[in-house]
C-alpha cells in the first residue's frame, strides 16, 4: 500500500432512493479523492446530493429506502462498501469521524455530554480491544474538550446540551469526531446553523485542529468562502454527480465547467457568502432527470451533445471538467 | 437542585390545582336543581322542617361562605356527612376507594408493561410483520370501548371457558379483612395469606385486562410513533457514525426520548381511565367507587359527589404528579426550564 494512495477514493458512487414518485437516482456516479493529509472540499447547491455522499461514505444511510447500486469506496486501500459489517463498524468514529452540522439537533438533548462523549470511547475501545476505565475515559474526554478549546471542561461534563450555547454545542461536536484520534474527518457544514462570527470561530478551530492533528478532511459545504479559506482542493457537485475538481486557487482564478462559472458569478464579492440567485431554474427532479449532463436544461452553452453524459475532461493537470467545451477534439 | 425546585413548583400547582376543581364543582353540585334539605328529608317532610334542616346545615348562607365552610373541613380532610345515609363520606370513600385504586394500579402496570416494549419493537421493526400484527392489535384496543372488552372477556374466559371468576374482588369463603393499605394484593402478603393473594390476583385480571385495552393500545402506537420519529434524529444518525452499538442507540439513546411523549400522554390518559373503571367496575361487580358515585349523582346526595370527584380528583392529580417528576427525570430540558421560569 503505497503511501501517496490517497486516504480515501470514491469511485463511481450510484445511490438510488425508493420514493412515492418511483425510484430517484440521486448519486449518479460520483468520484472524488482525498489524499492524506489534505483538505478537500466538496461544494454544491442545496440538494445535488452532498449529504448523501457523505452518509454513504460513513454507512449511515437508511436502507431502505437509499441503495447503492454501484461503485466503491477505498478507505486505507479497503473497500468499505464489500468489507465485512464488523470491519467496516471498527472504522466508525475511529479511523474515520465525522463532524455533524448541527448543534441544536446533534446531541442527544436527554443525556450528559460528558455520558455521550464517554460512550463513544467506551464502544470504540471495546471494539479495538483496549482496556480503559471511566476514569481513564473521562480523561480523555476532558482532554478533548480542552482541545476544542472549550474552558471548564468538569461542568460542560456534567451538562445537558440545553445549557450550553451553540457555539459550544458545536465545539463538542467536534470533540466528538476527535476523541478516537481519526485519520478522516468528514464535515458536513460545520457551523452553518450559528451566526456568523462563531461560524467563523468554528471553521478557524477545526483549521487549526486539522494542521495540528494531521487530518485528512473532507470538508462539505455550499459556502464558497469556506472553501476558499478551508480547503486545497475542491469537488463541484451538481445534481449527483461530481462536474468540476481542482485545487482550490485554481479553481476560483480559472472556473471551467458553466455551473461553476455561474456558482462564481453569484457569490457576493465582501462577505464569501454565497447565493444561487443567479442562476436560472432548480435542481432535476431525481425520479425523472434530464438525459445526459443534468445540468444542461440550465446552461447557456447547451447544445445536442450534452444529451450524452460527458466524462471528466483534464483541463490542465489536476484539474478537471465534465462538460463537453472541454472535450480535447473541441479545442483542436 | 434544580430538579428540587422543579418538583416543589409542581407540588404547589397540583394544590392549585385541586382547590380550582373543589371551587368548579361544589358550584356546579349547587347551582343544579334540588335541594339538600329536600333530598335528605325526603319529598313528605314539611316546609318548616326543610327550612330547619337547610340553616342547621349552613345551606342559607352566601354560597362562597358555604364554600369557605366545605373548604374548611376539606382542608382537614373531612369530605362531610352523607345527605341520605348520615354516614360520614370519608368512611364511605375509605371502604370503596381502594378497590378501585388497586384495579387502577394493577391497570397502569400492565399497560406500561404490555405497551411500552410492544411500541419499542415495533418502531425498531417498522413495517415487520410484528410491526402490522402490533398495529392492528393496538388500533382494536383503542378504538373498542372498554365495557365491551369486559364483557367479551367475562363471557369468554368467565362463562365459556369457566378458567377465571367474572364478578368481585375475592371469593366469598375466604375470610379476609384488608386492613392496612386496603389493597388486597399487599395486605394479603403482609398477612402471608398466599391463598387469598392468589384467589384476589384470579379476581383482577379479567377487570384489569378490559381496562388496560385501550391503555395498551394507547402507549404502544405513540411509544412507536416516537420512536420512528427520534430514530430519524440526527443525534441517532451520531451515534451511529460513532460506533455506538446498534443495541445501545436503540434502547438507550432512542428509548429515552421516546418515552418522553408516551410519559406525557400517559398522565392525560389517566382522566379517562378513571372513567372507564368506573364502566368496567359495573360489569365486573368490583366494590369500588363506581357504584357508590352512580348512586351518589342519581340521587344528588351533594357531599357524596363532592367526595368523590375530590378524592379522585387528587388521585388524578396525584398520578400526574408523579408523571412530571418522572418526566423531569427524564427530560432534563422539562426540569431545567421549570427552574428557571
Ligand atoms: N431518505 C431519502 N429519501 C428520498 N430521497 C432522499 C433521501 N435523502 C435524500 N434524498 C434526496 O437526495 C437529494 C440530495 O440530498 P442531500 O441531503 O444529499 O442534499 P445536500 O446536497 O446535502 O443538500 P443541503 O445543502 O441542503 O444539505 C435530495 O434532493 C433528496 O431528494
Ligand atoms: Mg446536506
Amino acid at each position: 500500500m503505497p503511501d501517496d494512495a490517497p486516504l480515501l477514493s470514491v469511485r463511481d458512487l450510484r445511490v438510488s432512493f425508493r420514493t412515492f414518485d418511483g425510484q430517484a437516482d440521486v448519486l449518479q456516479g460520483v468520484n472524488l479523492d482525498v489524499p492524506r493529509g489534505t483538505r478537500v472540499g466538496l461544494v454544491g447547491e442545496s440538494g445535488c446530493g452532498k449529504s448523501v455522499t457523505m452518509k454513504t461514505i460513513m454507512g449511515t444511510l437508511a436502507t431502505p429506502p437509499a441503495r447503492v447500486t454501484h461503485g466503491q469506496i477505498m478507505f486505507d486501500g479497503q473497500d468499505l462498501l464489500t468489507m465485512p459489517a464488523a470491519r467496516r463498524n471498527r472504522l466508525k468514529g475511529t479511523d474515520m469521524s465525522m463532524v455533524f452540522q448541527d448543534p441544536t439537533t446533534s446531541l442527544n438533548p436527554v443525556f450528559r455530554v460528558g455520558h455521550q462523549m464517554e460512550d463513544i470511547v467506551r464502544w470504540s475501545d471495546r471494539r479495538r480491544g483496549i482496556q480503559r476505565n471511566h476514569k481513564a475515559r473521562k480523561a480523555r474526554v476532558l482532554e478533548v474538550l480542552e482541545m476544542v478549546r472549550l474552558a471548564d471542561g468538569e461542568r460542560i461534563y456534567d451538562a445537558f446540551p440545553i445549557q450550553l450555547s451553540g457555539g459550544m454545542r458545536q465545539r463538542i461536536i467536534i470533540g466528538m469526531a476527535l476523541l478516537n484520534e481519526p485519520r478522516l474527518l468528514i464535515a458536513d457544514e460545520p457551523g452553518t446553523a450559528l451566526d456568523v462570527t462563531t461560524q467563523d470561530e468554528i471553521l478557524r478551530l477545526m483549521d487549526d485542529l486539522v494542521r495540528e492533528e494531521g487530518l485528512s478532511l473532507l470538508m462539505i459545504t455550499h459556502n464558497l468562502g469556506v472553501v476558499r479559506q478551508m480547503t486545497d482542493h475542491v469537488y463541484v457537485m451538481y445534481a449527483g454527480s461530481v462536474v468540476e475538481d481542482s485545487p482550490t486557487a485554481e479553481l476560483f482564478d480559472n472556473p471551467s465547467h458553466p455551473y461553476t462559472k455561474a456558482l462564481l458569478a453569484c457569490v457576493p464579492k465582501l462577505d464569501g457568502t454565497a447565493t444561487y440567485e443567479g442562476i436560472g431554474g432548480s435542481l432535476p427532479d431525481y425520479t425523472d432527470p434530464p438525459a445526459g449532463c443534468r445540468f444542461h436544461p440550465r446552461c447557456p452553452h447547451a447544445t445536442d451533445r450534452c444529451l450524452t453524459r460527458p466524462p471528466a475532461f483534464t483541463v490542465r493537470p489536476g484539474h478537471t471538467a465534465a462538460c463537453w467545451l472541454h472535450e480535447p477534439e473541441a479545442h483542436a | 437542585m434544580e430538579y428540587l425546585f422543579f418538583v416543589v413548583r409542581r407540588l404547589l400547582w397540583s394544590v392549585v390545582v385541586l382547590l380550582g376543581l373543589s371551587i368548579v364543582i361544589f358550584t356546579i353540585a349547587r347551582v343544579v336543581p334540588g335541594d339538600p334539605a329536600r333530598i335528605a328529608l325526603g319529598p313528605l317532610a314539611a316546609q318548616e322542617q326543610v327550612d330547619k334542616l337547610r340553616t342547621e346545615m349552613g345551606l342559607d348562607a352566601p354560597l362562597p361562605v358555604q364554600y369557605a365552610r366545605y373548604a374548611g373541613g376539606l382542608l382537614q380532610g373531612d369530605l362531610g356527612r352523607s345527605l341520605l345515609t348520615q354516614q360520614s363520606v370519608n368512611s364511605d370513600v375509605r371502604q370503596t376507594f381502594p378497590a378501585t385504586l388497586e384495579l387502577v394500579l394493577a391497570t397502569l402496570i400492565l399497560a406500561l408493561a404490555i405497551g411500552l416494549p410492544l411500541g419499542v419493537l415495533a418502531g425498531r421493526y417498522k413495517d415487520s410483520l410484528f410491526d402490522n400484527l402490533g398495529r392492528f392489535v393496538a388500533l382494536f384496543g383503542v378504538v373498542t370501548p372498554s365495557f365491551f372488552i369486559a364483557l367479551l372477556l367475562q363471557l369468554l374466559a368467565g362463562y365459556v371457558l369457566q378458567i377465571l371468576p367474572v364478578s368481585g374482588r375475592l371469593s366469598p369463603n375466604l375470610e379476609f379483612e384488608a386492613n392496612r393499605t386496603g389493597l388486597l394484593l399487599i395486605d394479603s402478603l403482609i398477612a402471608g395469606r398466599m391463598d387469598v393473594f392468589g384467589d384476589a390476583v384470579r379476581h383482577l385480571i379479567l377487570p384489569t385486562i378490559a381496562l388496560a385495552a385501550a391503555t395498551i393500545g394507547q402507549i404502544a402506537r405513540l411509544t412507536r410513533s416516537s420512536m420512528i420519529d427520534v430514530s430519524r434524529k440526527d443525534y441517532i444518525e451520531a451515534s451511529r457514525a460513532f460506533g455506538i452499538p446498534n443495541r445501545i442507540t436503540t434502547f438507550t439513546y432512542m428509548l429515552r426520548p421516546s418515552f418522553i411523549p408516551t410519559l406525557t400522554v400517559l398522565g392525560l390518559e389517566f382522566a379517562s381511565l378513571l372513567g372507564n373503571a368506573f364502566l368496567v367496575e359495573m360489569v365486573f361487580g368490583w366494590p369500588g367507587m363506581a357504584s357508590y358515585g352512580v348512586r351518589a349523582i342519581m340521587q344528588n346526595d351533594f357531599n357524596a359527589v363532592m367526595g368523590v370527584v375530590m378524592v379522585t380528583g387528587l388521585f388524578f392529580v396525584l398520578i400526574n404528579l408523579v408523571v412530571d417528576v418522572l418526566l423531569g427525570y427524564v427530560d432534563p430540558r422539562i426540569r431545567i426550564k421549570g427552574s428557571q421560569s
